[in-house]
Formats: structure tokens, sequence, C-alpha cells
């Protein structure tokens, strides 16, 4: 790519179409690389599957958008310095040259489809419903979350002062099945690089595939009310015999009588609870 | 060749119909009454123009104030509460108070009949009237700091079920929705009087294609005005119906649905988007063509990029809801990409009126320039949101805020400019170019300034309306540059006022001080009552340049070609 | 007249395919009765002003070699000032305050729009201020 054009009538029609191709090729190379060779432009490389396929189309629009924005600066930067003010004659009074207009209606729109392209791909595979055993029920309520386990008496409920804490298997699909029970939530954790709404009323359903056991930091980001900056979460990623092992924990006498006492929390948490209406196992595609 | 006409005399009642000029000086009551009575556009425009940089200037103060309070991870500078009133308040004024009235009501009211040669607008009671109804508005939604409970604090898109009766008592919200009311007819009342004014009160040879592009994009706006503001108002009546009357439309209790007002809500919000900018791309590109003594480059593309924009933008809203999970999410993918599109034209048409031209660095034209860099920086972290998988993971993070407060603060460059360039024709009085470069650098060093250091923020995961982040102490460093950015634009603000009362009626403007192109500036500065003693002959969009230069005409289409 | 209306037909045309689209699509209805009535609100007007294009021919401002004579006369009355406007602002304002501080601010806020209605249908009846 060069930056600095020669004119806006020049250049032959022949190095508008490897500009056209290069221009093309970019979001689909910046995806089918493994994201090794190419910085991560602010972003980070995420620490589940489907966060990984966001970084890579962050990354291919990171480079189309460098490349058009250091392509259009330029061109301003030139025009500024090269056509300041010298003299007082009038520059010929061009208006129109529809070629130029029609290349950069048409390349555009090419550029457009090819993004459009490389997101469906990247959503199909960031909203994909793998069948998966471990399935996390997610309430968000003002200012907490409760975590409960299908077929499971584990949980885990907090509030403002006390960060809840959801454990999850790490390599596993884990199904969340997420809802709010009084105003709209956020459920984010930031090394994932996914977030959806918690709404009330609605059951809202993803996957998430974690790659790497740690501890990682989740807090609410939909506005919700006082509290909203401290409705903290931590997300637990445990290799899978320590999952059991936590899992199992909850069935001990100790176990379940702390169980109960987080499900009676949570209950009166939920006393606002409002019907569940709809359904959503992917976005709405 | 230059005729005296009738048109412009065209009061009924008062001298003969002879004399245009018995009809310069108007006799109308003096003082706060002849504001209070007026119906003449260029003083509501003026009216429009100080309160909704009133507005500016208290939306920027509480700005100030949240960069202060962000500035320390755990800042004491506000409490909690007070800190959710503060963004609420903050986004309100800047979007309904500040960048609405002063995009469409502003510049637009005094500016928009003049270009077309009109001698006021279609509706001259009802322009007052939305004038008025603008004030009463904003007094209304600021009345909000004065009442017990404080003003509203769900944000300023206010979702439900947040902003209902039981999550949010108290009289600030239902002033903030009486304001938006108040605001929102006001908004349409405009729309319908300038839709009616282009269609009905060109002046003879002022063909469609040949308006000002300001004019066109005021157009467009108003139609945009007339199919998302009602939506709005009627959001909002349901919204209070629900918090009063015990009705349950955004409630899942009694079986109404919380995600219905985010769809009401942005159906509205989108297109305002386009509503906000496009007058402010009106202005730039009036702007950048006299200022590169050159006619603007691709006219025609111009307008129908505008057109674009308008019609794809009642299909966008939803891209605003990507997370909710429950929207088509590749049909609003694609076409707010397509959006792209349109506004890429825009900007290489921008270009290319400056390719070639002799551009002079007034202080009009740096702002426009200054406009167009910040507005491709916001424009292009714009193409990332239309993906819903970026989107997934930038939603309500910082990276949006950083993304809607570059192109905002474009446009409040692009204002700037506009009132750098029509100032002298509104007052009949040259600002101070020095100051106004100054300001210029200030405002724009800290538009990058204030909004580069969110973008990294966002990414890093700072979620958007947190009052403190105790847990992550590493963000003060860019919280603390972003606050150095707001204050250097607050210093900006503050240049702006020093220059009014600096040029305060210094240098006389004469009737074309930048050798401009349409018709404003045909007539004197300031204009005389209705507008106009003589028009020119229209032959082109430029009337006025083609008055001044007879022998520089526009090439004809396809002579350009060398 | 109509270049105007193609633009407003043509605008609500593309509302129209855009909402048929989107409807049957995603099935969702709160956007799809907002886009068909957008393509209404642009119809509407649009339709209008093509019949009337039709029957009215040409305007001076619709001839591009129109001179400024084609244009003189008599337009309309244009009020010089009026006070109904801020009457009738100061009505609206009374009556959303009294959504919110209690409905006795409907009494000034119905009789200001009142008395606005009526000066105002008097003032245009005489054809001007004053």
């Amino acid at each position: 790519m060069e930056l600095t054009p020669r004119t806006p009538k020049g250049a032959p029609a022949k190095s508008r179409l490897r500009r056209l191709a290069i221009a093309l090729a970019l979001p689909i190379a910046g995806i089918s690389l493994s994201g090794c060779t190419l910085p991560g432009f602010g972003a980070h490389q995420s620490d589940t599957t489907t966060g990984q396929s966001a970084y890579y189309l962050w990354q291919g629009f990171s480079v189309v958008a460098a490349i058009i924005g250091a392509f259009v600066l330029a061109l301003i930067v030139y025009a500024v310095v090269a056509y300041r003010r010298k003299g007082d004659e009038i520059p010929k009074q061009t208006q129109y040259h529809v070629p130029l207009e029609i290349i950069y209606t048409v390349i555009p729109i090419l550029i457009v489809i090819a993004l459009f392209v490389a997101t469906i791909v990247t959503e199909n595979k960031v909203l994909a419903m793998p069948k998966t055993d471990v399935s996390i029920n997610v309430n968000a309520f003002q200012w907490g979350w409760g975590f409960t386990y299908d077929k499971q008496n584990a949980i885990s409920v907090g509030s403002t002062t006390e960060s809840p804490v959801m454990v999850m298997p790490v390599d596993t699909d884990v199904r969340i099945v997420l809802t709010a029970t009084d105003v709209v939530h956020g459920f984010y954790v930031r090394d994932f690089n996914f977030s959806r709404f918690a709404l009330p009323g609605v059951k809202n359903q993803f996957t998430l595939h974690a790659t790497k056991t740690g501890t990682f930091f989740g807090q609410c980001t939909q506005l919700c009310g006082l509290y909203h900056s401290i409705m903290y979460y931590k997300v637990k990623v445990v290799t899978q015999d320590e999952y059991q092992t936590w899992l199992n924990s909850f069935n001990t006498p100790e176990g379940k009588a702390a169980a109960d006492a987080a499900k009676k929390v949570l209950k009166e948490q939920m006393s606002a609870h409002v019907p569940v209406k709809t359904e959503i196992s992917r976005g709405a595609n | 060749m230059i005729s005296t006409i009738d048109k412009v005399t065209t009061e009924s009642h008062g001298d003969d119909h002879g004399h245009s000029h018995g009809h310069a000086e108007h006799h109308g009551p003096r003082g706060i009454l002849n504001w209070l009575t007026t119906t003449d556009h260029k003083i509501i425009g003026l009216s429009y123009t100080i309160t909704s940089v009133i507005m500016l200037v208290i939306g920027g103060a509480l700005a100030e104030v949240i960069r202060g309070q962000l500035a320390n991870p755990n800042g004491h500078l506000v409490t909690m509460a007070q800190y959710n009133e503060l963004f609420t308040m903050h986004g309100s004024i800047m979007i309904y108070l500040f960048a609405g009235p002063f995009a469409f009501g502003a510049l637009a009211n005094i500016i928009v009949p003049i270009q077309i040669g009109a001698p006021d607008m279609a509706f001259p009671r009802l322009n007052a009237l939305s004038y008025w109804l603008y004030l009463t508005g904003a007094i209304t939604m600021l009345l909000g700091f004065f009442v017990t409970g404080g003003a509203a604090n769900f944000g300023w898109v206010g979702y439900a079920p947040l902003s209902d009766a039981i999550y949010s008592p108290g009289a600030g919200a239902d002033l903030w929705i009486g304001g938006l009311m108040l605001t929102g007819f006001s908004a349409i009342f405009t729309g319908v009087n300038i839709c009616a004014t282009v269609f009905y009160l060109r002046a003879p040879g002022m063909t469609l294609f040949r308006m000002p592009i300001f004019t066109w994009n005021l157009l467009v706006v108003s139609i945009l005005i007339l199919l998302a503001f009602p939506v709005l108002t009627a959001g909002l009546i349901m919204l209070y119906s629900d918090r009063h009357l015990g009705t349950h439309i955004y409630t899942v209790v009694g079986g109404g649905s919380p995600v219905l007002w985010q769809h009401i809500f942005w159906f509205w919000g989108h297109p305002e988007v386009y509503i906000l900018a496009l007058p402010f791309f009106g202005m730039v590109t009036e702007i950048i063509p006299v200022f590169s003594k050159k006619p603007v480059f691709g006219y025609k593309g111009m307008v129908f990029a505008t057109l674009t924009i308008a019609a794809l933008s009642l299909g966008v809203w939803a891209h605003h809801m990507f997370t909710t999970g429950v929207v088509l999410l590749p049909f609003f993918s694609i076409m707010s990409l397509l959006i792209a599109v349109p506004t890429g034209i825009k900007i290489f048409n921008w270009i290319g009126s400056m390719w070639r031209g002799q551009i002079w660095f007034s202080a009009a034209m740096l702002f426009s320039i200054g406009f167009v860099v910040t507005f491709l920086i916001g424009g292009l972290t714009g193409v990332y949101l239309a993906s819903p998988p970026l989107d997934f993971f930038t939603h309500d993070t910082y990276f949006i805020v950083a993304h809607f407060h570059s192109v905002v603060m474009a446009l409040v460059i692009g204002g700037m400019a506009g009132l750098y360039y029509w100032g002298p024709k509104i007052t009949g009085y040259m600002l101070n170019e020095r100051i106004g470069k100054t300001q210029f650098w200030f405002l724009f060093i800290g538009t990058q300034v204030f909004t580069i250091p969110q973008y990294i923020l966002g990414l890093q995961g700072m979620p958007r309306r947190m009052a403190i982040y105790p847990n992550d102490p590493q963000w003060q460093t860019l919280n603390t540059w972003s606050s150095v950015g707001a204050i250097m634009i607050g210093i900006s603000t503050l240049l702006f006022i020093v220059n009014i009362v600096a040029s305060w009626k210094k240098h006389p403007a004469g009737d074309n001080p930048w050798d401009a192109h349409t018709l404003e500036w045909f007539t004197t500065s300031p204009p005389p009552h209705h507008n106009f003693f003589r028009l020119p002959q229209i032959r082109s969009e430029r009337p006025t340049w083609d008055h001044n230069h007879p022998d520089a005409k526009t090439l004809a289409h396809g002579k350009d070609a060398h | 007249m109509r270049v105007e209306a193609k633009i407003l037909i043509a605008l609500g045309l593309f509302f129209g395919l855009m909402c048929a689209v989107y409807w049957t699509w995603s099935l969702e209805n709160a956007g799809g009765v907002m886009m068909f009535f957008g393509m209404g609100l642009c119809l509407l007007p649009g339709s209008y002003y093509y019949w009337w294009s039709r029957r009215m021919g040409p305007r001076a401002e619709d001839d591009p070699n129109a001179t400024q004579e084609a244009g003189a006369g008599y337009i309309d009355a244009f009020p010089g000032s009026s006070i109904f406007p801020f009457t009738l602002g100061m009505g609206a304002f009374f009556i959303v305050l009294a959504l919110v501080f209690g409905s006795w601010m409907l009494v000034p806020g119905l009789g200001l729009v009142i008395w606005a209605a009526l000066g105002g249908i008097a003032e245009g009846r005489r054809g001007g201020s004053r």
C-alpha cells in the first residue's frame, strides 16, 4: 500500500485492482493467521475459544482500519501541506470526477462485504451451541450474582460485600443460562472477550470454553442502579478433577447445609422473581 | 443581472409593498418583550445558539467532575449515587439539550432560510414555539437537580425496568421524562418547519439540486426527525404510564417486555445520531470548499450519500442491542457496516474539495480539518462495533465511550467551525482569529488526549458508568490522561467565551469576509429583518461566487478529467 | 415539487423493502411496526406532493432558468411578532410539570394553552401580528 497517492485521477486500473485484492484478502488473512504474527491492537488474546475467535476478527478489522485510516490521513495531510495557499489565483473549479467517485464507492462496498463475511464466520463460532453436560445458571440481581449448577447441589451467591465465584472446568464446553431478576445487568468477563445482557424475563444461553485454568475477574457492565460499580464476581477455571472435588464438597452434610443456606439467600434475592417468557439459545439469527 | 425583488417584502401588515427598504428595520416591541414575542428566525436561532452553548457549558462542567472522580481509582469527589446522576445528566444534557438543538435549532434556524433565499421560516410562530418548548424542556430536566431524590440516575438511555417507579422513584426521573417530551415536540416542530421552508420558500432558480449541502443535510435531518422523534415521545409516554398509571408495558411482572423499551429507544436513538451528525457534516461541507477556493467536490455524490445515510439509519437501531441476544444479528450488522460507505464518500469528497485548491487556514478551516480527522477516528472505530463478535467484548466498556466521544467531539469541533464561519454573518463582527486558532489546538489535541486512553481502557476491560475501580489501580494513569484531555477541552471552551468578549463589536465583517459561495453571503451582516434587499440570479449551487467571479464558474461535468 | 416527491417516495419504498426483509426474517414485531409506519410517513406526503406536482406544474423554484422577477410578489403573511408561541410554550411547560408536581398545575397550563389557541387563531385571521 502506498500511502502518498500521486494524484486522485492518476493510477491505472491494474494497480487499483491490486489494491482491491489486498484490501479484500486482509480481513480473511487476519482470521486465518493464528494471531502470532499480528499485533493485538490493544486487545488481548482471550482465555476462551470463542474469545479467541473474536480476537482474530479484531485483528483482521484492525488491519483494515489501520490501512484505511493511514491512507485517508495521508491524503488529508498531503492535501493540507501541498495545497496551502500560495497566491491569489483561483484554482481550477473542478467539481466532479465520476470514475474516481465510483471507485471510492465500490471499493468500500467490497471491503464492507468482506468484513461482513468475516463477521458471520466468527459469529457462528462465537455463538455455537455444542451439546454439553455442564450447565451453569447465572442469576443477576441488584447487586450481586447467584451461580447454580444443573443437577448439582453446588451454589455460589454473593453481592457487593463478598464476590461470588463461578467455578467451571477447563477445556470443557460450559453452557451458561443467564437471567436477571430485577433490572437489566451485564455478564462480562474481560479475559473471555465476551459479554451478554442478563435480561429479566429472558433466559439467555451461550457457551464458554475456557482454555486455561486460573481466576478471572468479572463484573456487571450494564448500569443497574446504585452499586453497579462494585457488582463483581470471579470466575475460577479449574481442572476436571478439581471441578469434581468442588462439586462433591457440596454433597457432604456440611456442604449441603451451606448450599441450602446459600439457596435461601438466593431465593430471598429473587423474591421479585419474574416469570421467564423467552428462551434464547443463540443470538437471534 | 441583479434584480431587486418583491419577494422580501412579505409582511402583510405595515407599509406599502413596493419598497423593500421599508422592511429593513422591523418595528416590533423592544427589549425583553422583543425576545419573548419575536418570530424572526435569526433571533430565534440566536436564542437557540446561546441556550445550547450554555447547555454545553453545564454538561461540560458535569463532565469535568466525572473526570475528576475517575482520576483516582477510589475517588471520593462524589458518592456513587451522585456519580450516577452526574453521568446521566451529562449524557442527557449533551445529547438532548446541546447537540440536537444546536445542530438543527441554532445555526440551521439562522442559515437555512437565508441559504435558499427565503424571507423567514415557513411557520415563524411554530418556530418560536419550538424554541420555547426547548427552553422549558431544558429547564424541566435541570429542575431534577433541585428535587428530593435528585436528578435522573438511570443513564441517558433510561433502560427499563431500571427507569420504572420501583427502581427509580422520585421526581427527578419524571422531570427527565417531561423534559424529553417537551424537547421532543420542539424537535418535531423544527423538523416540520425546515421541511416546509425548503419545499416551499426557495428563491426562483434555486432548484433542489442547487441547494447548499448544509441545507440539504438539514432537509434530510428534518425528515429523520419526523420519523424518529414521535417514536421516542410515544416510548416516553408509555414509560410515564408504567411509572404512574399502573400499566406494565416494560415490566415482565405484568406481561410486558423490558426489551421493548430498548427497541423503541434505539429506533429513535440511532437516527438521532445522524440527526446530530448530519448538520455538522453540512457545516464542514460548506466551509472546506470556501477556504479551498473550490466548489464542493462531488456535489451530487454528497447529496446521495446523505440520503443513503438517512435511508439506512432506520434499519440499524439494534446494533446497540447486540449483547441482548434477542435481535437479528446479521441484518443489523450488514446495515450498520453499510453506513460506512456513504460516510466514506463524504470523507473522500471533503478531501477532494481541498485537492488542488488554495487552502486558507482560517480558524474555521482548521476546525473543519480537525473535524474530519477526529471523525475519521470515530468512524473507523464505529466499524468494529457493527460486527457482533467485536461488539460482544467492547459493549458497555470504555471502548464504546471513546468511540462515541470521538464522534461527538468531532461534532463539537465542527460546530465551532460553524460558529467561526457564520459568526460574522450573524453578529456582523469578526471573531479573533488568533484566539480561535489557539482554541482549535486546545480542543483538537484535548479531544485526542481525552479519547485515545479510553479506547485502551475499554480494551483492557474497564466498563462504563463505574464510579470507582478499586480492583484495577493500573488504570489510573490512562484515566488521568483522559482527565487531562477533558481539562484541555474545558480550557478551549473558556477560550471561546474569551474570544466572544475580546472581539465584541471590534472588526466589522462586511457582507462576505470569506469570499464564500452561498446566498447568505450575498446579504448584509447581520441580515435585515426579512433577509434580502436583492437576490442574484441563481444558476448554480454557488450564486454568490458566480456573482463575484463570473469568469471562474464551476467546470462543466466531465470537462474536469484531464 | 416533483423531485421532492420522488425523494420521499424513494425513501418510503426503501423503508418498505427493509421492513419486509426484517419482519419476515426476524419475526420481531416492534421494529417491524415502526419501520412500516416509517414507510407510511414517507409515502404519505410523498404521494401527496407527487399528485400536487402533476396538477401544479413546475414552480419558479423548480425551474433552473427562472429569473428573480419570476418569484416577485406576495408570498404569505409572516407575523412580525407574536406573544402566543411563548404563551403556548409556557402552557405546555405547566402541563408537563403537572405530571410531576400535581394536577393543580393543569389549571394555569390549560388556561395558557386555551388563551394561546384563541389568540393565535384570531391573529392568523387578521393576517399577521398586532
